[in-house]
């Protein structure tokens, strides 16, 4: 670029006149055809963003073509009555299980749960009470009796047992609903074709099915929150002391670089990696305490390490270096007045970081370890490794439980091929951004409130 | 400090000095809780110990786990425990000095051959002695072996086939689709936020990076599956691109790692002076020229790094790959064909329940401790070209 000599570049190198003009033209118009190209690369992500969005929403709603084994006006004329299948009381919803499926089918739901208070529906009440008496009481000993909005679930799944032949997307259902109904009727002759949301109220209350149709996410909440209360309750006091120790007590030795250096390594570990490590440690080494064996009263069929306690304390690990890190950033954030301010009044170094420098640098931290949370929520990888059960339907009830979480259950019902786990893979996405969304959206208000209070 | 705090008294009475009370006391409190600070700082360092001894351990009993290969060979005579020469079959295959072979439950080593007579140390490797009839088929000893390991191309633990290679070849192929989407335009967007993008810009498109970076990775693996898939396949025929295919999965990686790359390629050139783009203007430049004749070079050291934790992100990355990749070792250069990823191979592989000390539970440690390393020094090298290339600006 630099010749020699500038004044010889400029009389044989550098235009002029008309020449001059044109080039700086030419120039600016690449200048803008440039910028130009920069902001439509910005507009990549948005449209990647928002691609994302439409695609999910696409397949949580939309048209379903359903056939009934039993048309439920069937149902309802077979006990002699009229109306509508919602509508009907509790003894006629009974009286149509008692007409419908076998006495063993019976027999056995109401062991699982009974009908009625004071009397049986399918068993005799001797039987009924000699099993309440023997070694392994059936669980209908110690349950309430069945509401009726039970029953309708019961009769729903066992008598009409509605399945969904076939889903249509949001946007094929709204803008070419009339082929679609035309389609249904060519294809599945005598099948109901409504609008269905996949994301319902039931949906969010109801534990895993192997039935798309009555399946739920509500073992997969309990599970995900389980596991993160797990995670902050590890990682939380130990990020928060290790940024302390390394920012107000570390010195320059060694062993003091060698932690930092190695944090920052850590962060860049991919999360799979963190997966066989509490696979390794958790679930194998640690097994009795993990499967909580030791502490004892525990399901020997769960015993074997894969629970909530072993995947939270691998997430733990997990984000511990982005606590850190954000913690670290905090305190450095603190002005050193303070703590200077603090010695000169005779406090000691620890009175000086609990009541001057931890306070100042709560809402970093806590934005911190938020955004970390959200990291963890929304983790699979390592979940899968330690073991998460790929199908339970009982709530978690304790760290020593088996687990599934919320990404877990999206990625199962991602795998499977038939187009109705798609439906539900969204309605759980949407559950899951939702969650996210509202754990950021309180850091941000976090963050807003303290620093408000500081200035 | 005591003493300080009382200075204007102890100055007119100086007997009162008790010179013992001005001596620094141990305060025990303060150090056992700069000792517990200190032990949570360790928890890493043990994190990182535990990484290698895990995954080195288990790796080395995935070096070490004798399989059995057929060899067509069978015994000839009836042998009973005492017997140490006897007579094998001539066809199948060659066996040497030194194999282990096993007979039924048996294992013995060959210490000499002759033509088709063995001699051979009976009940090694603490099995019994028993005796054999004629016709036992006898299996040769083998182990994986790191060069089998890291030149195979063919992954297929049934048949004992160990080559990393087809597994690294699809994790390539998804880390190079992937950053020729989020090279240029993670960098273009991070020139226009930091160049040209005015404060009203900014304040909305930084957060919509952010939105992009949150989303749980197993989301991107469901829009790679059911739109990025569909998409292509409508693109480019659904006879040229199968269901599960690395093009799909890498571009969707390359779509999470997007706002990576341009927020750290952004801080890198937000970090470049103002007077240097000021000294660009004034010499006539223009704002593109500015901006990729000065800013950029300036900012190099950055950006490269960013690349690189870009490109180890990349490798790292497990669901997308796992969801929409494909569940089956390939190797193939075909970006539109199903192949499986290192990560996605160690999902699929401990998705069931894997029972510990089979082969299968060891190799997924062989492959993360590869993964490990891969991803290590990436990131090693990414903090030492900013150590060493950074533009120090007064």
């Amino acid at each position: 670029m630099m010749p020699n000599d500038p004044n010889q570049e400029l009389e044989t190198g550098f235009p002029e006149g008309t020449d001059l003009e044109k080039y700086i033209i030419k120039r600016h118009r690449t200048g803008v055809g440039l910028k130009l190209s920069f902001q439509m690369a910005t507009l990549v992500g948005i449209i990647a963003l928002t691609a994302l969005l439409y695609n999910i929403t696409n397949q949580a709603f939309g048209l379903v073509a359903v056939e009934n084994t039993i048309p439920p006006a069937e149902v309802v004329a077979s006990i002699g009555a009229t109306g509508e299948l919602q509508d009907l009381s509790k003894d006629q919803l009974i009286e149509i299980l008692q007409a419908n499926i076998s006495t063993g089918l019976g027999r056995r739901f109401e062991r699982d749960q009974r009908f009625y208070e004071d009397s049986y529906a399918f068993d005799t009440e001797a039987k009924y009470q000699a099993s309440c008496a023997s070694a392994e009481p059936a669980a209908g000993c110690s349950l309430p009796a069945r509401d009726r909005d039970n029953v309708y679930q019961l009769v729903l799944s066992e008598v009409v047992e509605p399945e969904v032949v076939q889903t249509w997307s949001l946007m094929d259902s709204l803008f070419s609903r009339g082929e679609v109904l035309a389609e249904a009727e060519a294809k599945y002759p005598g099948s109901e074709v409504y609008f269905r949301s996949w994301l319902t109220a039931d949906f969010l209350q109801r534990p895993q099915s192997s039935n798309p149709e009555f399946a739920g996410v509500r073992t997969a909440i309990f599970g995900s929150l389980w596991v993160i209360f797990i995670t902050i309750l590890f990682s939380f006091p130990v990020g928060v002391g290790a940024a302390i120790y390394l920012e107000e007590y570390a010195g320059a030795s060694f062993i003091n670089r060698l932690i930092q250096t190695n944090i920052n390594n850590l962060a860049g570990v991919p999360s799979i990696i963190y997966g066989m490590l509490g696979l390794a440690i958790f679930v194998r080494t640690l097994e009795p305490l993990t499967s909580g064996a030791l502490f004892g009263g525990v399901d020997p069929t769960t015993a074997n390490g894969r629970t909530i306690i072993s995947a939270g304390l691998t997430l733990g690990l997990l984000i511990l270096p982005i606590i850190i890190i954000n913690a670290q950033e905090a305190i450095r954030a603190v002005p050193s007045s303070l703590r200077q301010a603090s010695f000169g009044l005779g406090a000691t170094k620890w009175q000086t970081i609990w009541h001057h420098v931890l306070p100042s640098a709560t809402p970093g931290i806590l934005t911190g370890t938020i955004l970390a949370m959200s990291r963890a929520i929304g983790e699979t990888a390592p979940l899968v490794v330690v073991g998460a059960s790929t199908f339970i339907v009982v709530d978690p009830d304790g760290p020593f439980a088996k687990f599934t979480t919320l990404p877990i259950q999206i990625y199962q019902w991602t795998s499977r091929p038939q187009d109705e786990f798609r439906n539900i893979a969204a309605a759980a996405i949407l559950v899951l951004l939702v969650l996210l969304l509202s754990l950021n959206a309180t850091a941000v208000l976090l963050r807003n409130h303290y620093s408000r209070r500081a200035a | 400090m005591e003493g300080e705090m009382a200075t204007t008294s102890s100055l007119t009475s100086r007997d009162s000095i008790d010179l013992g009370e001005l001596r620094k006391k141990p305060r025990i409190g303060e150090t056992i809780i700069q000792s517990l600070l200190f032990l949570c700082g360790v928890i890493s360092i043990l994190t990182t110990i535990g990484i290698v001894y895990e995954l080195g351990k288990e790796s080395l009993a995935f070096f070490t786990h004798q399989m059995w290969e057929q060899t067509n060979k069978s015994l000839t005579v009836g042998i009973d425990e005492s017997v140490t020469t006897f007579e094998v079959s001539r066809s199948g295959g060659v066996l040497e000095v030194g194999d282990t072979l096993r007979l039924s439950d048996e294992i013995v080593m060959v210490s000499s051959i002759e033509g088709t007579l063995l001699t051979v140390e009976r009940g090694v490797q603490e099995t019994a002695a028993v005796p054999h009839s004629a016709g036992v088929e006898i299996f040769r000893g083998s182990y994986v072996s790191l060069v089998e390991f890291f030149t195979g191309t063919e992954w297929n633990p049934q048949i004992s086939k160990f080559g990393i290679w087809s597994l690294v070849n699809a994790t390539f192929m998804t880390s190079l689709i992937a950053m020729s989407v989020a090279l240029p335009v993670g960098l273009a967007t991070a020139i226009y936020l930091s160049e040209y993008a005015s404060l009203r810009a900014r304040s909305i498109l930084k957060p919509i990076m952010e939105v992009l970076a949150g989303v749980p990775t197993v989301v991107y693996g469901y829009f790679a599956l059911t739109f990025m898939t569909p998409l292509f396949r409508s693109w480019f025929g659904v006879d040229t691109v199968q269901i599960f295919n690395t093009a799909s999965a890498g571009v969707v990686v390359g779509i999470l790692i997007i706002p990576l790359v341009s927020s750290m390629s952004e801080d890198a050139l937000h970090a470049v002076p103002k007077s240097l783009r000021e000294a660009a203007y004034g010499l006539g430049a223009t704002r593109l020229e500015t901006s990729l004749r000065v800013v950029l070079p300036a900012a190099l050291s950055g950006i490269t790094a960013a690349f690189v934790v870009a490109i180890s992100r990349a490798i790292g990355e497990t669901m997308i790959v796992a969801i929409a990749a494909g569940a089956g070792p390939a190797f193939t250069f075909n970006p539109f064909d199903s192949a499986e990823t290192m990560t996605g191979h160690i999902v699929r592989i401990s998705g069931g329940d894997l029972s510990y000390d089979s082969i299968d539970y060891n190799s997924i440690f062989a492959i993360g401790l590869l993964l490990f390393f891969l991803t290590l020094s990436l990131n090693i090298f990414s903090q030492r070209v900013v150590a060493r290339f950074r533009e120090v600006y007064e």
